[in-house]
C-alpha cells in the first residue's frame, strides 16, 4: 500500500510553525517512513504533483496569493489542518483588522517613524505583487478546514500526535501540556 | 440538615455540606468541587455576569455564584449539557474581543484561556468579530486594554481609590457597552494597587506596566495543570 501523502505551506505566517514541526527532531526519520512529502518547503517541492491526503496550513490569509494557495490546498488535499494561531484566527497579522488598508499602507510606507528611503512616496503597486486583503482572514473563513492545532507555535508533540493520529487512524493523544495558545 | 447545623446537598452525586447562606460556587469549592467562573470573586457580592458557573439546580439552570445552597439541593455540574453551554460562552468571549494570546502578557495566567484549555477548545465555533477597541495607557502604573475585556465586572466591583470606583460600565443597553477607566483615579494607583488590579482581572484587560512576561513559559499558573485542579485536589 502506498504511503499517505503530506503537503505543507506557510501563508501569512512566520514559518515558526514549520520550525516547530522540525522540532519533532529524530522522529522525522519515523515520519518519512510513515508519509510521503509533496508540495512543501520541507522538501522544496513547489507545485502539487499528485493528490495529497493531508495538508498542513500555517498562517492566515492576508493577500490574494494566500487565498489562491489555500484554495489549491483544499483542492488537492483530502484533509486540511489549520496549524497555529495565525491559521486559526489570523494571529499577529490580524492586529491590523479594523484599521483601513489605506491607513496601514500609509503608516508602513509613508508616515511610519522608520520610513526614510521612500522619497517618492510610492505605495507598492507592481502588478506582480499580490493584492493585500481588506483584513486578515482565518483559513476556515476561506475554505473548509477539518482540524485545528492551536499554539504559537503548536508544540512539536501536538503536531506529531496529530500526524500520527491522522496516518494511523487512532485517536489523537491530547495531554494537557501540549495544547496551548501561545 | 446534618448534626453540625450544616446544609446537606449533592453535586453530581457527591455528598456536600454548606453553611446557611453560602453560594453554591463557594460551597462547592469548600467541598473540593470546581465550578468554573470568570466573574466570581470570593467575598465580593456576586454579579452573575459571565454565566460560566451555570449549574442545574433541581433540574433548572442557575448561576452557582448567585444561588445560595438549600438543604437537600441536587446540583448537576460536570455534565455534558452544561459543559457544552460553558464552551459556547467561552467561544463567544473569544470571538467578541481581540484575544491575541501569543502577544498577551496575561497568557499562561489568563482564566479565559485556562478554561479553553480545560475544555480543550481548539477553535471557537463562531466567526471572529475583530471589534475596534481602545487601549488606555494614560495611568502611570496600569494599562487598560478593552480588546481583551470580557465585561465580567470584577474590576468595577473591587478596585477603588479614595472610596471611588476606578472602573465603570459605559454605554449600557447597546452594542457599545464597555468598561472604562477613570483616568484621574487610575493615575493615583500605587504599584501595589496596580498589581492587585492586574490579578483581579481574569484576562489581560488590566496590566501592570513595566513587568511584562515576568514568569517564564512553563512556570505560569496554567502551563502544567488545568484551572480548578487546586480545588479538586483538596
Amino acid at each position: 500500500m502506498s504511503k499517505p501523502v503530506l503537503a505543507t505551506t506557510s501563508l501569512a505566517g512566520c514559518f515558526g510553525c514549520h520550525m516547530s514541526f522540525l522540532d519533532i527532531d529524530e522522529r522525522i526519520l519515523k515520519l518519512i517512513e510513515l508519509v510521503e512529502f509533496n508540495k512543501s518547503p520541507v522538501v522544496d517541492i513547489k507545485t502539487f504533483t499528485k493528490e495529497c491526503d493531508i495538508g498542513l496550513i500555517e498562517g492566515g490569509c492576508c493577500n490574494s496569493e494566500n487565498v489562491e494557495v489555500l484554495k489549491e490546498f483544499r483542492k488537492h488535499c483530502k484533509i486540511l489542518v489549520s496549524v497555529g494561531e495565525c491559521a486559526i484566527m489570523g494571529g499577529l497579522p490580524a492586529l491590523r483588522n479594523g484599521i483601513p488598508v489605506k491607513e496601514c499602507l500609509e503608516e508602513a510606507y509613508l508616515n511610519g517613524p522608520t520610513v526614510g528611503l521612500n522619497t517618492e512616496n510610492i505605495l507598492p503597486n507592481d502588478d506582480e505583487l499580490p493584492m493585500i486583503l481588506d483584513r486578515v482572514y482565518p483559513c476556515h473563513e476561506i475554505v473548509r478546514i477539518d482540524y485545528y492545532l492551536p499554539g504559537c507555535p503548536p508544540t512539536a508533540d501536538l503536531i506529531w500526535n496529530a500526524l500520527v493520529a491522522l496516518v494511523t487512524g487512532d485517536e489523537m493523544k491530547l495531554p494537557y501540556e501540549v495544547v496551548k495558545f501561545d | 440538615m446534618n448534626k453540625n447545623g450544616k446544609l446537606y446537598f449533592e453535586i453530581d452525586g457527591k455528598p456536600c455540606y454548606a453553611d446557611a447562606g453560602q453560594s453554591i460556587i463557594d460551597a462547592a469549592k469548600a467541598n473540593g468541587v470546581f465550578i468554573p467562573s470568570l466573574c466570581h470573586v470570593e467575598g465580593v457580592k456576586p454579579a452573575g455576569s459571565c454565566r460560566i458557573c451555570n449549574v442545574k439546580v433541581n433540574g433548572r439552570v442557575m448561576t452557582a455564584c448567585t444561588t445560595p445552597v438549600e438543604d437537600g439541593m441536587v446540583v448537576d455540574n460536570d455534565i455534558p449539557e452544561l459543559i457544552e453551554l460553558r464552551k459556547a460562552i467561552i467561544d463567544v468571549l473569544f470571538v467578541s474581543g481581540n484575544h491575541f494570546c501569543p502577544s498577551c502578557e496575561k497568557s499562561g495566567n489568563c482564566e479565559l484561556q485556562a478554561l479553553a484549555y480545560r475544555y480543550q477548545i481548539m477553535v471557537p465555533r463562531f466567526p471572529y468579530e475583530f471589534p475596534l477597541k481602545d487601549v488606555d495607557a494614560s495611568a502611570e502604573h496600569i494599562f487598560h486594554d478593552a480588546n481583551r475585556c470580557i465585561l465580567c465586572k470584577r474590576c468595577i466591583r473591587t478596585i477603588t481609590k479614595e472610596g471611588k470606583h476606578v472602573f465603570a460600565y459605559q454605554g449600557r443597553g447597546g452594542e457599545h457597552l464597555q468598561i472604562v477607566m477613570d483616568k484621574e483615579l487610575a493615575s493615583l494607583l500605587t504599584e501595589q494597587e496596580a498589581q492587585e488590579a492586574m490579578e483581579i482581572c481574569p484576562v489581560g484587560a488590566i496590566l501592570k506596566k513595566e513587568q511584562g512576561f515576568i514568569v517564564p513559559i512553563g512556570e505560569r499558573k496554567f502551563d502544567k495543570v488545568p484551572i480548578g485542579s487546586d480545588i479538586e485536589k483538596q
